[in-house]
């Protein structure tokens, strides 16, 4: 351009203008070729105008109008009355496109929410050649909406669910959790992930190249939210029980425990806790030995308890009446290489006499009698060593020895207790055989109409024998005084197995158990409780185990107002009930 | 500036014909050309509203681009007062400090993009030296052919060709293949008009069209090759290098013959469209107005373009013909090239719409060149 600083220098540049008139046919020229191009470029923009349009058009939309999927509202888990277990709650979670998004702009973001500067701009490194990486997930709302409102460019926001677990550690083997991005890992969450999940619906958007929502279309299905999941646990009963399960487990430092409640006259489980438990509100803290749900797929030998329903065969094949004596003497036999023993020689002893001694050689000597085949099919009927009907996940199956392969010894093993495995919860579903006049109920944790009618394994009159013996057991003289409950006629039956090691069976590690029934005037209730190697002086099931299934049971009756059954205290329940 | 006052008047020439006579007088003696300054201010015009829209609605863009058409419009009335014999003087002086600066970028240049095509003077704005030859170059050969007599003499016109072929490599250098044919040919339509012979002309186009080859395997860089193939077949890489034709193609054919509406475009205004703002910024005017808006502002380009072409046929020395046959040839070149590669006709060269692009430079420079030939109209030398 003009730089004045050349004028003077310019003098040789002189303007010898020679006339020359430039031929109009040279313009014209010019002027059709620029008339041509013209045309052309017109031409070129009318074809994509009006030719290609619809086309390019349907191009342009697919650019911009995308179909995006609404999450839909994960069904609640409750209690039979309707006490929230698991609930979901919008929560917003925020994500970037690192490619868009401006590494500047990573200490302001990361002070915005509170998280460290350097984690975040490592994470941006690594994801640099994606498009797509979480920032913070499950956000309180208010939290998020701060952050967006800062406008960095390529931070965006989705709603998502988050589940919450009001009861915690309480409930958290029965109800499971979801992982994440809200799908079912563990417990009922897992089994009833479709039941719960819901469907997700669809909505049309126009996004710029940003991936911002400008406006919405229309919404082509609306999220249709998962179904409730009404359970029959007792939300109360399943704080008591797990507070005193976890009292114990701490007191002995037993390995872990389990306690199972059951309504037997429906199967109802009211309650079901495990210890070590683990809370699903916080991912962080998992482990896999903490998440297991013992009471369903952990496997124990059930040793005595077994003895009830050997006495129970017996009664049933009609040899034997309660009072019918079994000469126990000397206190051991011998059989095969195997010397069987009781505490000490408890001599004569009548049926009775034998469940509340816990008599080895007696249920020995009746089983003998009555042959295997008719000892199984009583344990096959209580349904033990099966799948139980809850189809829940991970659930132990338990094994009973077929009569075929068992000689003298296994049958005798057999009749107290040893040679089979049950879950806790398959041990306390057979026990509602005593419970409710001889008929087995299927357990059940989810609250339905319908119910699966019982199965009579013995005779009414039988289990209500049964359920007197039971009864000694908790009664001066018997093995589980310590299950005992003020006011109530509680029975059951104490269990004490050595725990199978590498070598066979330890003699130092035990499983301490106890099974019961109340109240035994009417019985209603089924209560199993299971401690995997209590550590110290104390190991016996009537030890460990029977104080804790006196506890919960005292306090499951009051908290069921049960009326008091107990003929001492059963004047001040009738005062009290005028 | 005084001539904004005038700027509701319809550009449309004989509405008023007595007036017009008298305002022609008035304006012939501040040395401006009135149709051509309407035509280029209603153009100016159109320009800020489709950048409006382009830039999502940024009014600091719109400011910014009006800046730029206040001072290029300013350049513009004090290069029409330059008397014509001073740009005969300037124009060798222009033209060996264009080449310096061509230099200079090559030595010392700041590198963007991939190219190295600005020069960064301490205490000077930022400036492409080769804008500078757009001017200079029309300015020399114009006043070399003036000086030489017509019709020029072969030997002339390959020393012409010389003098043009000095910065064309250079600018190829940088490498920016695009400007150094437009300043080319810039330099060749001087010669044109000038009176080249026929058989050079036919014999130039043979040889283009046989190096065309050749240049392809030893002057193009790949970036170059990747455009031409790209410009063949864009659906090769639809997400890369064929995105921004693709984009631009979309956004044109979806608005039909009335558009969209104004800022109601939505591969513009949702951001599918790449540079919608510099080079495709007439794919936002496609989409949004539609083909009506296209064919009115490739109307307001061609009236220019006659308004030009009036100019250069009546100015009263050669060198004032030649130089603005040059530039108003060149002007309307760049549209072709700009829409052309919009809308898949040519390959992307990186060519601004004239005058509505945004971008401070080739503003200034285009209404520079507006200028000068308004000196060479008005002024009168015999």
């Amino acid at each position: 351009m003009a730089n004045p600083r050349t004028k003077k220098a310019a003098t040789t540049a002189l303007t010898t203008t020679v006339e020359y008139r430039i031929p109009v046919w040279r313009f014209a020229l010019v002027l059709g070729v620029f008339l041509f191009l013209l045309i052309v470029v017109a031409g070129r923009m009318g074809y994509l105008h009006l030719v290609n349009q619809s086309f390019l058009a349907a191009q342009g939309e697919q650019r911009m109008v995308r179909d995006e999927s609404i999450p839909a509202l994960r069904g609640d888990i409750e209690d039979r009355y309707g006490e929230p277990l698991a609930v979901s709650s919008p929560v917003t979670s925020l994500w970037l496109n690192p490619k868009l998004f401006d590494a500047a702009n990573a200490p302001k973001l990361a002070a915005s929410l509170g998280i460290s500067t350097n984690k975040l701009t490592r994470r941006l490194k690594r994801n640099r050649q994606q498009g797509f990486m979480y920032v913070q997930r499950h956000l309180p709302p208010e939290k998020a909406n701060k952050v967006l409102a800062l406008k960095m460019r390529g931070v965006f926001s989705e709603t998502e669910y988050r589940r919450f677990y009001p009861a915690s550690e309480v409930t958290s083997h029965v109800v499971g959790m979801t992982n994440i991005d809200g799908k079912g890992q563990e417990g009922l969450e897992l089994a009833y992930e479709d039941w719960l999940q819901g469907t997700s619906g669809q909505q049309r958007v126009v996004k710029d190249l940003l991936g911002n929502v400008i406006k919405q279309l229309n919404v082509s299905a609306v999220a249709e939210p998962g179904n409730d999941l009404k359970l029959t646990l007792d939300l109360r009963l399943q704080y008591l029980a797990y507070r005193e399960l976890k009292a114990v487990v701490q007191a002995h430092k037993a390995n872990w425990g389990s306690a199972v409640l059951l309504d037997a006259r429906n199967g109802d489980i009211l309650a079901l806790v495990n210890r070590p438990s683990y809370n699903p509100n916080n991912r962080a803290t998992l482990n896999a030995k903490d998440m297991r749900n013992r009471a369903l797929t952990d496997m124990v030998e059930p040793g005595s308890t077994m003895k009830a329903f050997t006495v129970a065969a017996a009664l049933k094949q009609g040899k034997y009446k309660a009072d019918s004596i079994v000469n126990t003497s000397p206190g051991y036999m011998r059989i095969k290489h195997k010397t069987i023993r009781d505490h000490r020689d408890y001599g004569r002893l009548d049926l009775t006499g034998i469940i509340r001694k816990s008599s080895n050689i007696g249920v020995t000597k009746l089983a003998h009698e009555m042959g295997a085949e008719y000892l199984w099919s009583m344990l096959h009927d209580a349904k033990l060593g099966q799948a139980t009907a809850l189809g829940f996940p991970g659930e132990a199956v338990g094994h009973l020895p077929y009569p075929q392969k068992l000689d003298k010894l296994g049958l005798a093993t057999l009749s107290y207790g040893y040679g089979l495995s049950v879950t806790p919860l398959q041990l306390a579903q057979a026990y509602t055989a005593f419970a409710n006049h001889g008929c087995v109920q299927e357990a059940r944790l989810i609250l339905t109409n319908t119910q699966t009618p019982c199965e009579q394994i013995m005779p009414e009159a039988v289990a209500k024998d049964m359920s007197e013996m039971l009864e000694t057991v908790t009664q001066k003289g018997g093995t589980g005084t310590r299950a005992k409950v003020e006011g109530y006629r509680v029975g059951g039956k104490t269990g004490t197995s050595h725990k199978v090691g590498k070598e066979g069976y330890q003699d130092s590690e035990y499983t301490s158990i106890f099974a019961g029934i109340a109240p035994i005037s009417d019985p209603r209730f089924v209560l199993v409780v299971v401690i995997d190697q209590p550590q110290g002086q104390e190991y016996y099931g009537g030890e460990v185990a029977a104080p804790v299934f006196g506890r919960i049971m005292e306090e499951a009756m009051r908290t069921l107002q049960i009326a008091p059954d107990q003929s001492k205290d059963f004047h001040v329940a009738e005062i009290s009930t005028l | 500036m005084a001539s904004t006052d005038f700027s509701h008047q319809m550009p449309v020439a004989g509405a008023n014909q007595a007036g017009f006579e008298r305002s022609k007088v008035l304006f012939a003696r501040i040395h401006i050309d009135l149709p051509l300054l309407i035509l280029l201010i209603v153009l100016c015009a159109s320009g800020l509203l489709i950048l409006y829209s382009a830039s999502g609605q940024s009014i600091a863009m719109v400011q910014k681009q009006a800046i730029h058409y206040l001072i290029g419009f300013t350049v513009l009335v004090v290069a029409a007062q330059i008397p014509p014999r001073i740009y005969q003087l300037l124009a060798p002086w222009a033209y060996l400090l264009g080449i310096l600066a061509l230099i200079g970028v090559l030595v010392m240049g700041v590198t963007g993009k991939g190219a190295q095509r600005w020069l960064a003077i301490p205490g000077l704005p930022r400036f492409q030296p080769s804008e500078l030859m757009k001017l200079a170059l029309p300015l020399l050969v114009a006043w070399y052919m003036a000086t030489k007599g017509s019709p020029p003499k072969l030997f002339t016109l390959a020393k012409a060709m010389v003098l043009i072929a000095i910065p064309l490599v250079l600018i190829l250098k940088q490498p920016d293949l695009g400007t150094s044919i437009l300043i080319g040919t810039s330099g060749l339509i001087v010669l044109f008009f000038a009176g080249m012979p026929w058989w050079i002309i036919f014999s130039m186009i043979g040889t283009v069209a046989a190096c065309a080859p050749l240049m392809w395997f030893f002057v193009m860089h790949s970036y170059q090759k990747q455009r031409v193939l790209t410009f063949l077949n864009p659906e090769s890489d639809p997400l890369g290098s064929g995105w921004n034709i693709i984009q631009s193609k979309t956004a044109i054919g979806s608005g039909g013959i009335e558009g969209k509406g104004w800022m109601q475009g939505t591969q513009s205004q949702l951001e599918f469209l790449p540079e919608s703002h510099t080079d495709f910024i007439i794919a936002v005017l496609a989409e949004e107005l539609g083909l009506i808006g296209v064919l009115l502002l490739l109307t307001l380009y061609f009236l220019i373009l006659l308004r030009g072409l009036h100019i250069a046929a009546k100015c009263s020395t050669l060198f004032g013909r030649l130089l603005s046959g040059s530039l108003i040839v060149t002007f309307f070149i760049y549209v072709f090239v700009n829409i052309g590669m919009v809308s898949g006709l040519l390959p992307v060269v990186g060519v601004p719409l004239p005058l509505v692009s945004w971008g401070g430079t080739s503003v200034v420079s285009l209404l520079a060149g507006f200028g000068i030939m308004m000196s060479m109209y008005t002024h009168d030398v015999k």
